[in-house]
């Protein structure tokens, strides 16, 4: 067993804990936080697989900004006064079931179907090659992601302070 | 226990994505379900970067991964823009309640 599966069965189980606290805690705080250390995880397994400027954006933009989202979401949607910030659960018996039929679904395609699975030479720092792939070959979708993000600023900001009429 | 291969970071990913689908039936509070599809979107990013070391992909499959990244994070922020609004006509966010528009 080398130090590469070590690691990788240490991010696996940080981030399926993490994940499986995510889902069945009854505060929405725990789950918050949990989805960072569920983010961590899968940053550690894109390490693993060598893409290192996926997991500094993983990093970045999960942890920085999108969790930062969600617990301002979660403040806001919740009375502070409100001691307990509970959530309710439905469909409990039904949900496992149907997962536990998908997942076995999933698990077997996962395991039994026939991979091509060498590992191929990725150079050893992406940065310079994704940075070269985005300015040529995925020059249209780069710049359309860029307006995306304005709409979204935009659109956003004005969905959630239509307060005037 | 074996040599760490593709297989084993599918297997993650499939957990994963269980779990999501889990999350976003069995929870009442809309950013719970905004929780449960970030675990779905990290789940195929885990695929996308695996396939890209492993398969024919190359690097491609890293950019995509990235795009997936970027809409992710739009999709949260108009989500949550929609969940506030929601919560302030309703004062409530638990999605099993918001059924106005059966009426």
């Amino acid at each position: 067993m080398t130090l590469y599966d070590i690691l990788f069965y240490l991010f696996a189980v940080i981030t399926i804990a993490s994940a499986f606290v995510v889902v069945t805690t009854k505060n929405v705080i725990y789950s918050g936080f949990s989805l960072l250390l569920t983010f961590f995880g899968v940053a550690g397994i894109y390490v693993l697989l060598g893409a290192d400027f996926l997991a500094i954006v993983q990093i970045m933009v999960y942890v920085g900004g999108i969790l930062i989202l969600i617990l301002f979401g979660v403040m806001l949607t919740n009375k502070i006064t409100d001691v307990d910030i509970r959530t309710g659960t439905i469909h409990l018996l039904p949900a496992a079931v149907g997962v536990g039929i998908l997942f076995g679904a999933l698990i077997s395609v996962m395991v039994w179907t026939d991979w091509k699975s060498e590992p191929v030479e990725l150079p050893v720092t992406t940065t310079y090659t994704i940075g070269r792939e985005l300015l040529t070959n995925y020059v249209l979708i780069f710049v359309l992601l860029g307006l995306l993000l304005l709409v979204v600023l935009i659109g956003a900001a004005s969905i959630a302070r239509r307060d005037k009429e | 226990m074996a040599q760490v291969g593709l297989t084993h970071f599918l297997v993650v990913s499939s957990i994963l994505f269980s779990l999501g689908i889990y999350g976003i039936i069995t929870r009442k509070n809309a950013v719970m379900v905004l929780m449960g599809i970030e675990l779905i979107l990290n789940s195929a990013n885990i695929n996308f970067v695996a396939f890209s070391k492993f398969g024919n992909l190359g690097i491609n499959g890293q950019i995509v991964a990235l795009f997936v990244i970027i809409l992710a994070a739009a999709e949260a922020a108009v989500a949550l823009a929609i969940v506030l609004n929601i919560y302030k006509t309703y004062t409530k966010v638990n999605v099993d309640e918001i059924d106005h528009l059966k009426d």
